[in-house]
């Protein structure tokens, strides 16, 4: 680009300073809010999230790709979606944290457990489910997110409904 | 005020099984009471488990998780009669502590 052709190169210069600063600030606001799992504290931002993937994101920074080592256990159909067994266990190495997520939830993260050293990486709780939805594990390993997914049909919405 | 926090801790030599049950209403904030009001979301957000000093289990609960929670999961490196202690705190500040042989 030539500086010299351009009416006010100076404002120019300016502007694509500006730019460039407010793209480098963009750029850097999800790592503020990203492995949020990793630490002790309380991932806020994370349960706010309405989507699934937006959660995940929030939660972890990265993706998950499906694993075959992962058993998610959740009945096929829930009478009431206001109390859902479900559980996972893992025979993957070096689990450090494990997450629940309910695709159709108003919010998508369920739970997110930390796995410290020594604790054998398995969980069972009892969820809420707004309607039939897609429940998602998340399960952290040597760094890397794998998942596992199953579909749960619910007859009675767990949201008053 | 009994504890809201109900664990039952068993060790077969080198696992030991933990299973809780809290009483807590878990209020998502979405549903509304029959005088048409909304109920405000109070629901736990932090549940730990420490046994011999080391965090054994840390959850963080979002208002997905149903009324009176449970939790079961198993940890190694402990034995019998070592003691286990559980701690919860909500997004009203409440809290509530317990401790638990392991049987």
């Amino acid at each position: 680009m030539n500086a010299t052709t351009l009416p006010h190169p100076t404002r120019r210069l300016i502007l694509q300073g500006a730019i460039s600063v407010a793209l480098i600030g963009l750029g850097n606001l999800p790592f503020g809010t990203a492995h949020a799992a990793a630490n002790d504290k309380y991932p806020e931002e994370a349960f706010r999230q309405k989507s699934e993937a937006d959660a995940i994101k929030a939660l972890y920074g990265k993706t998950a790709e499906p694993s075959d080592k992962i058993k998610l256990d959740a009945p096929e159909i829930a009478e009431n979606g206001g109390v859902v067994p479900i559980s996972v266990t893992t025979t993957l190495d070096k689990v450090t944290s494990i997450s629940f997520f309910v695709a159709e939830n108003p919010s998508a993260l369920a739970a997110s457990y930390r796995i410290p050293d020594g604790t054998i990486p398995a969980v069972a709780n009892r969820l809420k489910m707004a309607k039939s939805s897609n429940v998602v594990a998340i399960i952290e390993a040597d760094g890397k997110l794998y998942s596992a997914t199953r579909e749960v049909k619910v007859t009675v919405g767990g949201c008053g409904g | 005020m009994a504890s809201s926090i109900r664990v039952r801790a068993t060790n077969n030599g080198d696992v030991t099984e933990v299973q809780a049950l809290i009483q807590h209403p878990m209020d998502t904030g979405l549903v509304k009471a029959p005088n048409g009001e909304l109920i405000p979301a109070h629901f736990i957000q932090e549940l730990k488990f420490e046994c011999n000093g080391k965090d054994v289990f840390v959850a963080n609960w979002g208002t997905a998780i149903s009324k009176d929670p449970y939790v079961k999961f198993s940890f190694k490196g402990a034995r019998k009669g070592d003691e286990i202690k559980i701690s919860w705190t909500d997004n009203k500040g409440g809290s509530d502590t317990t401790t638990a042989k392991i049987a």
